[in-house]
């Protein structure tokens, strides 16, 4: 599997739960009824009436929030597509929570040991895929690889347009991810978080950070020349004191 | 004298006071290191950040920036004048920092884990950079500090080599200082430009890092002259007040610059409109605005108001007010408003930040009493300031018998 991907076809769920079911096994989680993302529901499904069921669940963003977050790298993005937490390196900062624009992240508030908890494509199941899309009887989640995935998400949507609202949810999202969306309407109406920034949003914090090699350099040279500077135009002046003082004495 | 300012009214108040808190806060620590932070704090995953950041955090390093505006005023810009208040800042902000690592070694979720950024780089994270400042300028004000301690036990220990050396690299620890500290205080800003639609355009900006260097330096200005004067009433120890003015001037300038860019970053990104209608989140703007950086500015303008220590430190009281209300309402209010969540810290969030501050009032006391931190003089020297703040010619009142900054000389 070269980029690893996940396509949500909201038109196909009929919100029998199999996704949640799979993925609480996957995640050796005990069984129970998703109602939200927390940290023992990595996905759950929104019930938005008329039969339409919307399933939440970590984006796997193309340049992710959290792992560039993160100071210690205890989350990234694995060359096969799935963003991975790994609890060892965690400090427990919380500003993959923070920096998040879907709020995914979730955690373990009430354990002295606590782990950000999110889904993680199964990364641990390896070739066979996100156990979610396995277990789906309609074909409502599918895996596969990113671009193939991407056109056939396009494709559906520009051949069925009674059917589909004419957009792909997760193209343009903070950047792009690796999990795409098509439904019967707008996917904000869908209840999808309403992620207005087309740039990846790790972008924003680098125009910060890229200067702080300039802030040292030019800085310290600056400081230590403004030293040297003051230093010299006091000595000047106490060495011209001193004159004086020799002359009137 | 201590005795003679503290009755022991007051200080046994002052103990049975700490005491109780101190217990009180080892019962919230013990909670929360075997029950885990909802236990004791109202954060959830959709407020992850609560008052432990913003206030403690947030809050805390920004007040200690008076430590390197000063020493840098002393040391590289060599104005000599303003020595004797480079300890007591000092001190502030070693002891700012000290209780900065406590609220983290309190608020992470696996505090143990506190120094992995030494060997887990990610120079791509802003809380990289952060944890690296915060490291590296706790030791850069460790052995700002360290000469208060080595003077005290000098001869006992033969430590004169000890101040030697320090003297010598004090130009490199003040430059190393100023330089974390721009990184640091402007990091803090950092932090909040990878959430541009949870915070509310009132306080998101990408000028977010600038602003918050130079709401620290004025907060850093201020509560220089608002601690000189609590040291002054509590110690009477001999603060000059025309030095308090001088420096409230170049808030008067640092508070000016941080008012027009403000404005004009708002006025750029069309936010002024979200003001109106007049709701809980713009009126906390304006308070922060209004009361917090120009009526003090404006006031600090006028000779009348610098002239006396408690007018400045009243003046200057508002500016670290505001400072606070701006950390607060970046890191709460503005979420709050841009995410439609709430979050009320809970009662022992409120312990802690309040416990943190009485630990270090507690130890700024403690340190003042049997450390060389401020200049030391005879009582007859301390009374001729006296009146010599009372009524005579401000800029005359040179004190002889100094200490030094980092030496004695």
């Amino acid at each position: 599997m070269a980029h690893r991907s996940i396509l949500v076809d909201v038109t196909k769920c009929i919100g029998c739960g199999a996704c949640t079911e799979a993925c609480q096994k996957s995640n050796e989680q005990p069984a129970h009824q998703a109602r939200g993302l927390d940290e023992q529901t990595f996905t759950y499904l929104m019930d938005r009436g008329n039969d339409v069921y919307v399933r939440r669940l970590c984006m796997h963003c193309e340049q992710p929030s959290c792992a560039s977050a993160c100071p210690v790298s205890a989350l990234h993005k694995t060359a096969e597509g799935p963003v991975v937490y790994e609890a060892s390196k965690c400090l427990g900062c919380r500003y993959c929570m923070l920096a998040c624009p879907f709020g995914v992240p979730t955690y373990e508030w009430h354990s002295a040991m606590p782990r950000v908890r999110k889904c993680q494509m199964c990364s641990h199941r390896g070739d066979k895929g996100p156990a979610c899309a396995e277990a789906c009887p309609t074909g409502a989640t599918i895996t596969g690889e990113r671009e193939a995935l991407l056109a056939e998400a396009r494709s559906r949507v520009a051949n069925d347009p009674k059917t589909y609202f004419q957009r792909v949810y997760g193209v343009t999202e903070a950047g792009g991810t690796d999990v795409f969306f098509i439904g019967p309407k707008d996917p904000v109406e869908l209840g999808l978080p309403n992620v207005k920034s087309q740039v990846a949003l790790p972008d924003l914090t680098w125009q910060a950070l890229k200067h702080v090699p300039d802030v040292v350099l030019y800085g310290g040279v600056f400081l230590g020349g403004l030293f040297w500077l003051t230093k010299r135009k006091e000595d000047v002046a106490r060495v011209e004191h001193a004159d004086k003082g020799e002359h009137h004495g | 004298m201590v005795r003679e300012r503290l009755s022991p009214l007051r200080l046994g108040f002052w103990w049975t006071f700490t005491g109780a808190l101190f217990l009180i806060l080892a019962a919230i620590a013990y909670v929360r290191y075997t029950q885990g932070l909802g236990a004791v704090t109202h954060l959830s995953d959709s407020f992850p950040w609560g008052l432990w950041i913003g206030f403690d955090l947030l809050c805390g390093v920004g007040l200690a920036a008076g430590g390197f505006a000063v020493t840098a005023t002393v040391h590289i810009l060599h104005l000599k004048d303003f020595k004797p208040i480079v300890r007591p800042t000092v001190l502030t902000a070693f002891l700012g920092y000290l209780l900065v690592i406590a609220a983290l070694l309190v608020d992470l979720g696996r505090p143990w884990n506190i120094w992995h950024p030494i060997i887990m780089w990610n120079p791509h994270s802003v809380m990289f950079e952060v944890g690296w400042c915060v490291m590296l300028y706790t030791t850069v004000l460790s052995l700002e500090f360290a000469p208060m301690l080595i003077e005290r036990f000098r001869e006992r220990f033969k430590l004169d080599w000890m101040l030697k050396i320090l003297k010598t690299v004090t130009p490199v620890l003040v430059i190393l200082g100023v330089v974390l500290s721009t990184l640091h205080q402007s990091s803090l800003g950092s932090l909040f430009l990878i959430i541009p639609e949870k915070l509310h355009p009132l306080w998101y900006t990408p000028i977010l890092p600038v602003l918050f260097f130079l709401s620290a330096l004025a907060a850093g200005i201020a509560m220089t002259v608002v601690e000189s004067w609590f040291s002054r009433r509590v110690f009477g120890k001999p603060i000059e007040t025309h030095l308090l003015s001088r420096l409230s001037r170049v808030s008067v300038v640092v508070l000016a610059l941080y008012f027009v860019l403000r404005l004009r970053d708002l006025a750029s990104r069309d936010a002024f409109s979200t003001i109106f209608p007049l709701s809980q989140v713009s009126v906390m703007f304006l308070l922060e605005v209004g009361l917090g950086v120009l009526i003090p500015m404006v006031l600090l303008a006028f000779e009348r108001f610098r002239q006396s220590p408690k007018r400045l430190a009243v003046v200057q009281g508002l500016v670290v007010l505001g400072f606070i209300f701006h950390r607060l309402n970046v890191s709460i209010t503005g979420v709050e408003a841009a995410t439609g969540r709430t979050y009320i810290p809970s009662i022992p969030e409120f312990f802690v930040s309040a416990g943190l501050v009485a630990v270090g009032m507690t130890i700024f006391v403690l340190a003042c009493k049997y450390l060389p931190v401020f200049p030391e003089g005879p009582v007859a020297e301390v009374e001729k300031q006296r009146q010599l703040d009372a009524g005579m010619l401000p800029g005359v009142a040179h004190t002889r018998g100094v200490l030094g900054a980092f030496d004695r000389s």
